[in-house]
Protein backbone atom coordinates (compact mmCIF):
# COMPACT_ATOMS: atom_id res chain seq x y z
CA UNK A 1 0.00 0.00 0.00
CA UNK A 2 1.12 3.50 -0.89
CA UNK A 3 1.96 5.46 1.97
CA UNK A 4 -0.75 7.89 2.96
CA UNK A 5 1.82 10.99 3.76
CA UNK A 6 3.03 10.56 -0.27
CA UNK A 7 -0.60 11.44 -1.03
CA UNK A 8 0.16 15.48 0.21
CA UNK A 9 1.98 16.84 -2.03
CA UNK A 10 5.56 17.91 -1.53
CA UNK A 11 6.03 21.95 -1.32
CA UNK A 12 8.88 23.87 -2.83
CA UNK A 13 8.95 26.15 -0.16
CA UNK A 14 7.41 26.86 3.08
CA UNK A 15 6.68 25.01 6.49
CA UNK A 16 6.07 21.57 7.24
CA UNK A 17 4.67 20.97 10.58
CA UNK A 18 4.41 16.97 11.08
CA UNK A 19 3.00 14.98 13.91
CA UNK A 20 0.34 17.11 15.28
CA UNK A 21 -2.26 14.91 17.25
CA UNK A 22 -5.32 14.70 14.99
CA UNK A 23 -7.37 15.87 18.05
CA UNK A 24 -5.00 19.21 18.46
CA UNK A 25 -5.03 19.95 14.34
CA UNK A 26 -7.76 22.83 14.27
CA UNK A 27 -6.09 24.37 17.81
CA UNK A 28 -2.81 24.71 15.86
CA UNK A 29 -4.82 26.26 12.46
CA UNK A 30 -6.43 28.59 14.88
CA UNK A 31 -3.08 29.66 16.76
CA UNK A 32 -1.39 30.19 13.33
CA UNK A 33 -3.94 32.00 11.46
CA UNK A 34 -3.99 30.16 8.60
CA UNK A 35 -7.35 30.75 7.81
CA UNK A 36 -6.35 34.35 7.29
CA UNK A 37 -3.18 33.36 4.78
CA UNK A 38 -4.70 34.58 1.19
CA UNK A 39 -1.71 34.44 -1.58
CA UNK A 40 -0.58 31.12 -1.59
CA UNK A 41 -1.90 27.31 -0.65
CA UNK A 42 -1.98 25.04 2.46
CA UNK A 43 -2.35 22.12 3.07
CA UNK A 44 -3.34 19.93 5.17
CA UNK A 45 -3.55 16.54 5.98
CA UNK A 46 -6.03 15.13 8.46
CA UNK A 47 -5.80 11.28 10.16
CA UNK A 48 -2.69 9.66 8.29
CA UNK A 49 -0.97 7.00 9.28
CA UNK A 50 2.06 6.85 10.87
CA UNK A 51 4.34 4.49 12.30
CA UNK A 52 5.45 6.66 15.47
CA UNK A 53 2.12 7.83 16.51
CA UNK A 54 -0.65 5.44 14.74
CA UNK A 55 -2.39 8.64 13.49
CA UNK A 56 -1.17 11.84 13.11
CA UNK A 57 -2.09 15.07 11.06
CA UNK A 58 0.28 17.48 9.11
CA UNK A 59 0.13 20.90 7.46
CA UNK A 60 1.95 22.26 4.65
CA UNK A 61 2.22 26.19 4.49
CA UNK A 62 3.24 27.30 1.16
CA UNK A 63 5.72 29.94 0.54
CA UNK A 64 5.49 30.97 4.20
CA UNK A 65 7.88 31.18 7.11
CA UNK A 66 6.81 31.64 11.18
CA UNK A 67 8.20 33.36 13.44
CA UNK A 68 10.06 31.45 17.02
CA UNK A 69 7.77 33.57 18.89
CA UNK A 70 4.21 32.10 16.58
CA UNK A 71 5.47 28.41 16.44
CA UNK A 72 6.09 28.37 19.77
CA UNK A 73 2.19 28.78 20.52
CA UNK A 74 2.11 25.46 19.44
CA UNK A 75 4.15 24.17 22.02
CA UNK A 76 0.94 24.52 24.33
CA UNK A 77 -1.48 22.64 22.11
CA UNK A 78 0.79 20.33 20.87
CA UNK A 79 4.83 20.17 22.53
CA UNK A 80 5.86 17.06 19.86
CA UNK A 81 5.33 18.56 16.52
CA UNK A 82 8.06 19.06 14.44
CA UNK A 83 8.52 21.90 12.06
CA UNK A 84 10.29 21.67 8.91
CA UNK A 85 11.90 24.89 6.65
CA UNK A 86 11.78 23.82 2.83
CA UNK A 87 13.89 25.93 0.11
CA UNK A 88 13.58 24.29 -3.15
CA UNK A 89 12.75 20.97 -1.63
CA UNK A 90 14.91 20.32 0.95
CA UNK A 91 14.44 20.96 4.63
CA UNK A 92 17.12 23.61 5.48
CA UNK A 93 15.75 23.51 8.94
CA UNK A 94 14.02 21.04 11.70
CA UNK A 95 12.92 22.87 14.71
CA UNK A 96 11.33 21.55 17.60
CA UNK A 97 8.54 24.24 19.64
CA UNK A 98 9.92 25.32 22.67
CA UNK A 99 7.53 26.54 25.58
CA UNK A 100 7.50 29.95 26.26
CA UNK A 101 8.25 30.90 30.29
CA UNK A 102 5.02 33.07 29.83
CA UNK A 103 1.95 32.23 27.81
CA UNK A 104 -0.02 35.29 27.29
CA UNK A 105 -4.16 35.33 26.05
CA UNK A 106 -4.10 31.83 24.35
CA UNK A 107 -5.38 29.25 26.72
CA UNK A 108 -8.26 29.69 29.10
CA UNK A 109 -7.95 28.94 32.75
CA UNK A 110 -9.52 25.84 33.69
CA UNK A 111 -10.76 26.95 37.47
CA UNK A 112 -13.91 28.39 36.52
CA UNK A 113 -13.71 30.53 39.94
CA UNK A 114 -10.52 32.23 38.77
CA UNK A 115 -10.76 36.08 37.84
CA UNK A 116 -9.91 35.36 34.25
CA UNK A 117 -12.74 33.42 33.42
CA UNK A 118 -15.50 36.17 34.85
CA UNK A 119 -13.68 39.25 34.12
CA UNK A 120 -12.43 40.70 30.64
CA UNK A 121 -8.86 40.17 30.82
CA UNK A 122 -6.01 38.57 28.61
CA UNK A 123 -4.86 35.30 31.10
CA UNK A 124 -1.48 34.55 31.55
CA UNK A 125 0.47 31.39 32.54
CA UNK A 126 3.73 30.19 33.71
CA UNK A 127 5.84 27.61 32.25
CA UNK A 128 6.68 24.79 34.67
CA UNK A 129 9.63 23.76 32.64
CA UNK A 130 9.41 21.41 28.64
CA UNK A 131 9.37 18.48 30.96
CA UNK A 132 6.39 18.71 33.70
CA UNK A 133 3.65 19.74 30.57
CA UNK A 134 1.87 21.79 33.03
CA UNK A 135 1.26 25.55 33.03
CA UNK A 136 0.23 27.60 36.22
CA UNK A 137 -2.30 30.44 36.01
CA UNK A 138 -0.54 33.44 37.32
CA UNK A 139 -3.82 34.90 38.81
CA UNK A 140 -5.14 32.10 40.72
CA UNK A 141 -1.97 29.72 40.98
CA UNK A 142 -3.95 26.62 39.79
CA UNK A 143 -1.42 24.32 37.96
CA UNK A 144 -2.89 22.71 34.57
CA UNK A 145 -1.97 20.30 32.01
CA UNK A 146 -1.11 20.65 28.82
CA UNK A 147 -3.75 17.98 27.36
CA UNK A 148 -6.76 20.02 28.86
CA UNK A 149 -6.35 23.70 28.35
CA UNK A 150 -8.62 24.88 25.82
CA UNK A 151 -8.00 28.14 23.26
CA UNK A 152 -9.44 31.00 24.44
CA UNK A 153 -12.07 32.52 21.70
CA UNK B 1 7.00 52.87 47.52
CA UNK B 2 3.59 50.90 47.47
CA UNK B 3 3.61 47.59 48.37
CA UNK B 4 0.85 45.74 47.45
CA UNK B 5 0.33 42.37 49.44
CA UNK B 6 -1.54 39.97 47.59
CA UNK B 7 -0.08 36.17 48.95
CA UNK B 8 2.10 34.99 51.71
CA UNK B 9 4.22 32.53 49.38
CA UNK B 10 6.82 34.80 47.96
CA UNK B 11 7.32 37.17 50.83
CA UNK B 12 11.46 36.48 51.86
CA UNK B 13 12.12 35.59 55.36
CA UNK B 14 13.70 38.42 56.00
CA UNK B 15 10.29 40.73 54.82
CA UNK B 16 8.30 38.00 57.09
CA UNK B 17 10.46 39.08 60.29
CA UNK B 18 10.61 42.38 59.30
CA UNK B 19 6.44 42.47 59.28
CA UNK B 20 6.59 40.32 62.97
CA UNK B 21 9.05 42.94 64.24
CA UNK B 22 6.81 45.85 63.29
CA UNK B 23 3.94 44.34 64.35
CA UNK B 24 5.73 44.43 67.74
CA UNK B 25 6.14 48.16 67.62
CA UNK B 26 2.09 48.71 66.98
CA UNK B 27 1.52 46.37 69.76
CA UNK B 28 3.19 48.42 72.09
CA UNK B 29 1.58 51.46 71.08
CA UNK B 30 -1.36 50.38 68.64
CA UNK B 31 -2.96 53.92 69.18
CA UNK B 32 -1.62 56.59 66.85
CA UNK B 33 -2.08 59.75 64.23
CA UNK B 34 0.14 57.99 62.19
CA UNK B 35 -2.24 57.72 58.92
CA UNK B 36 -3.87 60.97 59.59
CA UNK B 37 -5.10 62.57 56.24
CA UNK B 38 -5.49 58.95 54.84
CA UNK B 39 -8.16 57.31 53.34
CA UNK B 40 -8.56 53.39 53.18
CA UNK B 41 -11.26 52.01 51.20
CA UNK B 42 -12.36 48.58 52.20
CA UNK B 43 -14.23 46.59 49.14
CA UNK B 44 -15.78 43.63 50.27
CA UNK B 45 -17.10 41.73 47.38
CA UNK B 46 -17.74 38.83 49.88
CA UNK B 47 -19.10 39.63 53.26
CA UNK B 48 -16.67 38.74 56.27
CA UNK B 49 -17.83 40.74 59.10
CA UNK B 50 -14.56 39.85 61.28
CA UNK B 51 -11.99 40.77 58.77
CA UNK B 52 -13.22 43.52 57.88
CA UNK B 53 -13.73 44.94 61.11
CA UNK B 54 -9.80 44.18 62.00
CA UNK B 55 -8.72 45.86 59.25
CA UNK B 56 -11.09 49.14 59.85
CA UNK B 57 -10.04 48.89 63.80
CA UNK B 58 -6.16 48.95 62.49
CA UNK B 59 -6.74 51.91 60.24
CA UNK B 60 -9.13 54.09 62.77
CA UNK B 61 -6.71 52.95 65.24
CA UNK B 62 -3.88 54.90 63.55
CA UNK B 63 -5.90 58.04 62.29
CA UNK B 64 -6.96 57.12 59.07
CA UNK B 65 -10.60 57.78 57.79
CA UNK B 66 -11.93 54.38 56.25
CA UNK B 67 -14.46 54.11 53.22
CA UNK B 68 -16.04 50.95 51.48
CA UNK B 69 -18.74 48.55 50.66
CA UNK B 70 -19.38 45.61 52.03
CA UNK B 71 -22.18 44.17 50.41
CA UNK B 72 -21.84 43.39 46.84
CA UNK B 73 -25.62 43.69 46.11
CA UNK B 74 -25.25 47.20 46.50
CA UNK B 75 -22.05 48.24 44.11
CA UNK B 76 -22.46 48.26 40.67
CA UNK B 77 -20.65 44.92 39.96
CA UNK B 78 -24.24 43.79 40.17
CA UNK B 79 -25.08 46.39 36.69
CA UNK B 80 -21.67 44.37 35.44
CA UNK B 81 -19.25 46.88 35.94
CA UNK B 82 -15.64 45.42 35.58
CA UNK B 83 -13.60 44.54 38.70
CA UNK B 84 -11.08 47.07 36.82
CA UNK B 85 -13.01 49.80 36.46
CA UNK B 86 -14.07 49.70 40.33
CA UNK B 87 -10.78 49.27 41.00
CA UNK B 88 -9.56 52.13 39.36
CA UNK B 89 -12.39 54.34 40.29
CA UNK B 90 -11.31 53.34 44.17
CA UNK B 91 -7.90 53.67 43.46
CA UNK B 92 -8.73 57.39 42.73
CA UNK B 93 -10.23 58.20 46.23
CA UNK B 94 -8.36 56.07 48.60
CA UNK B 95 -4.83 55.94 49.48
CA UNK B 96 -4.97 52.24 49.45
CA UNK B 97 -7.20 49.17 48.97
CA UNK B 98 -8.36 46.15 51.20
CA UNK B 99 -10.48 44.21 49.48
CA UNK B 100 -12.21 40.32 49.71
CA UNK B 101 -13.56 39.13 46.67
CA UNK B 102 -14.76 35.60 46.35
CA UNK B 103 -13.14 35.17 42.79
CA UNK B 104 -9.66 33.35 43.07
CA UNK B 105 -6.62 36.12 41.79
CA UNK B 106 -8.67 38.91 42.19
CA UNK B 107 -6.68 40.96 44.20
CA UNK B 108 -3.54 39.71 42.37
CA UNK B 109 -5.28 41.32 39.08
CA UNK B 110 -6.39 44.56 41.45
CA UNK B 111 -3.17 44.94 42.08
CA UNK B 112 -2.30 44.88 39.17
CA UNK B 113 -4.63 47.43 37.90
CA UNK B 114 -4.80 49.66 40.63
CA UNK B 115 -2.77 52.87 41.31
CA UNK B 116 -2.66 52.70 44.64
CA UNK B 117 -1.40 49.76 46.51
CA UNK B 118 -3.75 46.79 47.29
CA UNK B 119 -4.33 44.48 50.26
CA UNK B 120 -5.74 41.24 50.18
CA UNK B 121 -8.10 40.22 52.54
CA UNK B 122 -9.08 37.05 51.01
CA UNK B 123 -9.46 35.79 47.39
CA UNK B 124 -11.85 32.62 47.13
CA UNK B 125 -10.06 29.76 48.17
CA UNK B 126 -6.68 31.25 46.87
CA UNK B 127 -4.67 33.42 49.51
CA UNK B 128 -5.55 35.44 53.29
CA UNK B 129 -2.17 36.48 53.55
CA UNK B 130 -3.40 39.06 56.73
CA UNK B 131 -4.52 35.78 58.64
CA UNK B 132 -1.31 34.17 57.92
CA UNK B 133 0.79 37.52 59.05
CA UNK B 134 -1.55 37.45 62.39
CA UNK B 135 -0.95 33.66 62.83
CA UNK B 136 2.47 33.92 62.29
CA UNK B 137 3.44 36.96 64.98
CA UNK B 138 1.30 34.92 67.04
CA UNK B 139 3.67 31.86 67.10
CA UNK B 140 6.46 34.11 67.59
CA UNK B 141 4.51 36.21 70.83
CA UNK B 142 3.94 33.15 71.80
CA UNK B 143 6.91 31.01 71.28
CA UNK B 144 9.93 33.59 71.03
CA UNK B 145 10.76 32.51 67.76
CA UNK B 146 9.52 30.98 64.56
CA UNK B 147 12.36 28.47 63.89
CA UNK B 148 12.27 24.56 64.80
CA UNK B 149 8.80 24.26 65.86
CA UNK B 150 6.38 21.06 65.77
CA UNK B 151 3.26 22.62 64.29
CA UNK B 152 -0.25 20.39 64.70
CA UNK B 153 -2.63 21.02 61.96
CA UNK B 154 -5.71 19.37 62.74
CA UNK B 155 -9.24 19.16 61.24
CA UNK B 156 -10.18 20.41 57.36
CA UNK B 157 -6.64 19.97 55.61
CA UNK B 158 -8.17 19.66 52.22
CA UNK B 159 -10.16 23.32 52.08
CA UNK B 160 -8.57 25.50 54.92
CA UNK B 161 -6.86 27.56 53.15
CA UNK B 162 -5.00 29.40 56.37
CA UNK B 163 -3.36 26.02 57.06
CA UNK B 164 -2.13 26.04 53.60
CA UNK B 165 -0.73 29.52 53.33
CA UNK B 166 0.48 28.80 56.91
CA UNK B 167 2.37 25.71 55.84
CA UNK B 168 4.13 27.98 52.80
CA UNK B 169 5.17 31.04 54.96
CA UNK B 170 6.53 28.38 57.60
CA UNK B 171 9.26 26.81 54.94
CA UNK B 172 11.72 29.16 56.00
CA UNK B 173 11.67 28.39 59.48
CA UNK B 174 12.46 24.42 59.62
CA UNK B 175 9.04 23.42 60.79
CA UNK B 176 7.62 19.91 61.32
CA UNK B 177 4.30 19.80 61.08
CA UNK B 178 1.91 17.48 62.15
CA UNK B 179 -1.44 16.92 59.83
CA UNK B 180 -4.44 15.32 61.66
CA UNK B 181 -7.43 15.09 59.43
CA UNK B 182 -9.95 12.64 58.31
CA UNK B 183 -9.23 10.84 55.31
CA UNK B 184 -11.75 13.10 53.09
CA UNK B 185 -10.04 16.56 54.59
CA UNK B 186 -6.65 15.37 54.43
CA UNK B 187 -4.08 17.52 53.42
CA UNK B 188 -3.58 17.76 49.71
CA UNK B 189 -1.26 15.92 47.49
CA UNK B 190 0.02 19.10 45.96
CA UNK B 191 0.98 20.33 49.45
CA UNK B 192 2.27 17.83 50.57
CA UNK B 193 4.77 17.92 47.62
CA UNK B 194 5.13 21.55 48.51
CA UNK B 195 7.18 20.66 51.99
CA UNK B 196 8.95 17.74 49.83
CA UNK B 197 10.22 19.96 47.62
CA UNK B 198 10.82 22.56 50.46
CA UNK B 199 12.52 20.13 52.88
CA UNK B 200 9.58 20.62 55.27
CA UNK B 201 9.10 17.58 57.61
CA UNK B 202 5.37 16.20 58.24
CA UNK B 203 3.86 13.24 59.87
CA UNK B 204 0.42 12.23 59.33
CA UNK B 205 -2.15 11.46 61.69
CA UNK B 206 -5.86 9.88 61.53
CA UNK B 207 -6.06 9.77 65.73
CA UNK B 208 -6.23 12.68 67.66
CA UNK B 209 -5.52 12.42 71.35
CA UNK B 210 -3.47 13.62 74.11
CA UNK B 211 -0.30 11.81 72.84
CA UNK B 212 -0.31 13.23 69.69
CA UNK B 213 -1.11 16.67 71.43
CA UNK B 214 1.56 15.59 73.64
CA UNK B 215 4.75 16.95 70.94
CA UNK B 216 2.82 20.40 70.04
CA UNK B 217 4.32 23.65 70.31
CA UNK B 218 1.04 25.15 68.23
CA UNK B 219 -1.80 23.18 67.77
CA UNK B 220 -3.69 24.95 64.78
CA UNK B 221 -7.28 23.76 65.11
CA UNK B 222 -10.28 24.45 61.93
CA UNK B 223 -13.85 23.96 61.26
CA UNK B 224 -15.00 20.49 60.68
CA UNK B 225 -17.99 21.54 58.27
CA UNK B 226 -20.75 19.23 57.35
CA UNK B 227 -20.46 20.57 54.22
CA UNK B 228 -17.47 19.81 52.84
CA UNK B 229 -18.30 16.00 52.75
CA UNK B 230 -19.65 13.71 50.10
CA UNK B 231 -20.35 11.15 52.44
CA UNK B 232 -22.37 11.81 55.67
CA UNK B 233 -21.69 8.91 57.20
CA UNK B 234 -18.07 9.74 57.19
CA UNK B 235 -18.68 13.17 58.76
CA UNK B 236 -21.20 11.73 61.29
CA UNK B 237 -18.48 9.14 62.21
CA UNK B 238 -15.42 11.49 62.18
CA UNK B 239 -17.75 14.91 63.66
CA UNK B 240 -16.60 13.95 67.30
CA UNK B 241 -12.66 12.53 66.87
CA UNK B 242 -11.50 16.40 65.77
CA UNK B 243 -12.79 18.18 69.00
CA UNK B 244 -10.04 19.45 71.01
CA UNK B 245 -11.35 19.27 75.01
CA UNK B 246 -9.67 19.93 77.86
CA UNK B 247 -9.15 16.62 79.00
CA UNK B 248 -6.70 15.82 76.15
CA UNK B 249 -4.60 18.91 77.09
CA UNK B 250 -2.93 17.24 80.49
CA UNK B 251 0.34 16.11 78.52
CA UNK B 252 0.70 19.22 76.62
CA UNK B 253 3.94 21.16 76.67
CA UNK B 254 4.03 24.15 78.78
CA UNK B 255 5.30 26.38 76.02
CA UNK B 256 1.85 24.87 73.80
CA UNK B 257 -0.62 27.13 72.32
CA UNK B 258 -3.85 26.54 70.79
CA UNK B 259 -4.66 28.31 67.53
CA UNK B 260 -8.34 29.24 65.59
CA UNK B 261 -8.97 31.48 62.89
CA UNK B 262 -12.57 31.62 64.41
CA UNK B 263 -15.12 31.55 64.36
CA UNK B 264 -15.09 28.24 66.13
CA UNK B 265 -18.34 26.06 65.89
CA UNK B 266 -17.47 22.97 67.94
CA UNK B 267 -14.33 21.88 67.38
CA UNK B 268 -12.91 23.43 70.46
CA UNK B 269 -15.02 22.61 73.56
CA UNK B 270 -15.81 25.76 76.05
CA UNK B 271 -14.06 23.81 78.38
CA UNK B 272 -10.42 24.84 76.97
CA UNK B 273 -11.50 28.24 77.00
CA UNK B 274 -10.01 29.03 80.81
CA UNK B 275 -7.19 26.78 79.81
CA UNK B 276 -3.66 28.29 80.09
CA UNK B 277 -2.95 26.81 76.18
CA UNK B 278 -5.80 28.96 75.13
CA UNK B 279 -4.71 31.30 72.85
CA UNK B 280 -7.62 32.09 69.91
CA UNK B 281 -8.71 35.36 71.24
CA UNK B 282 -5.34 36.83 71.48
CA UNK B 283 -4.66 35.60 68.54
CA UNK B 284 -7.37 37.38 66.88
CA UNK B 285 -6.06 40.56 69.10
CA UNK B 286 -3.10 40.04 67.53
CA UNK B 287 -4.60 40.69 64.30
CA UNK B 288 -5.15 44.21 65.13
CA UNK B 289 -1.40 44.74 65.58
CA UNK B 290 -0.23 42.54 62.72
CA UNK B 291 -2.83 44.55 59.91
CA UNK B 292 -1.67 48.12 61.56
CA UNK B 293 2.25 46.96 60.37
CA UNK B 294 0.90 45.83 57.11
CA UNK B 295 -1.53 48.93 56.31
CA UNK B 296 1.53 51.00 56.83
CA UNK B 297 3.95 48.76 55.08
CA UNK B 298 1.85 48.76 52.05
CA UNK B 299 1.51 52.61 52.51
CA UNK B 300 5.52 52.82 52.08
CA UNK B 301 6.26 53.67 56.25
CA UNK B 302 9.25 51.47 56.92
CA UNK B 303 10.23 50.17 60.77
CA UNK B 304 11.90 53.29 61.22
CA UNK B 305 9.18 55.64 60.75
CA UNK B 306 6.99 53.53 63.42
CA UNK B 307 9.54 53.46 66.20
CA UNK B 308 10.48 57.41 65.10
CA UNK B 309 6.61 58.33 65.29
CA UNK B 310 5.81 61.14 67.10
CA UNK B 311 2.14 60.80 67.00
CA UNK B 312 1.89 58.25 69.60
CA UNK B 313 -1.32 58.53 71.75
CA UNK B 314 -0.74 57.11 75.01
ZN1 LIG C 1 -6.61 30.87 36.91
Amino acid sequence: MKREEQLVVKIENGTVIDHIPSSKLFEVINLLHLEEIKESAVVIGYNLESKKFGRKSLIKVFNKYFTDAELNLLSVVAPNVTLCIIKNFEVVEKKKVVMPKEVRGIVKCANPKCITNNEPMETVFHSNGEEKHTLTCHYCSKEQSLEGLKLVN
Amino acid sequence: MKHSLVTIANLTKEKIEYLVEMAQEFEKYPNRKILEGKVLATLFFEPSTRTRLSFETAANRLGARVIGFTDPKVTSSTKGETLKDTIIMVGGYADIIVMRHYLEGAALYASEVAPVPVVNAGDGANQHPTQTMLDLYSIYKTQGTLENLNIHLVGDLKYGRTVHSLLMAMRHFNPTFHFIAPKELAMPEEYKQYCREHGIKFVEHEDFNEDIISQADILYMTRVQRERFTDLMEYERVKDVYVLKAAMLEKAKENMRILHPLPRVNEIAYDVDEDPHAYYFQQAKNGLYAREAIICDALGLTIEDVRNDKTIIL
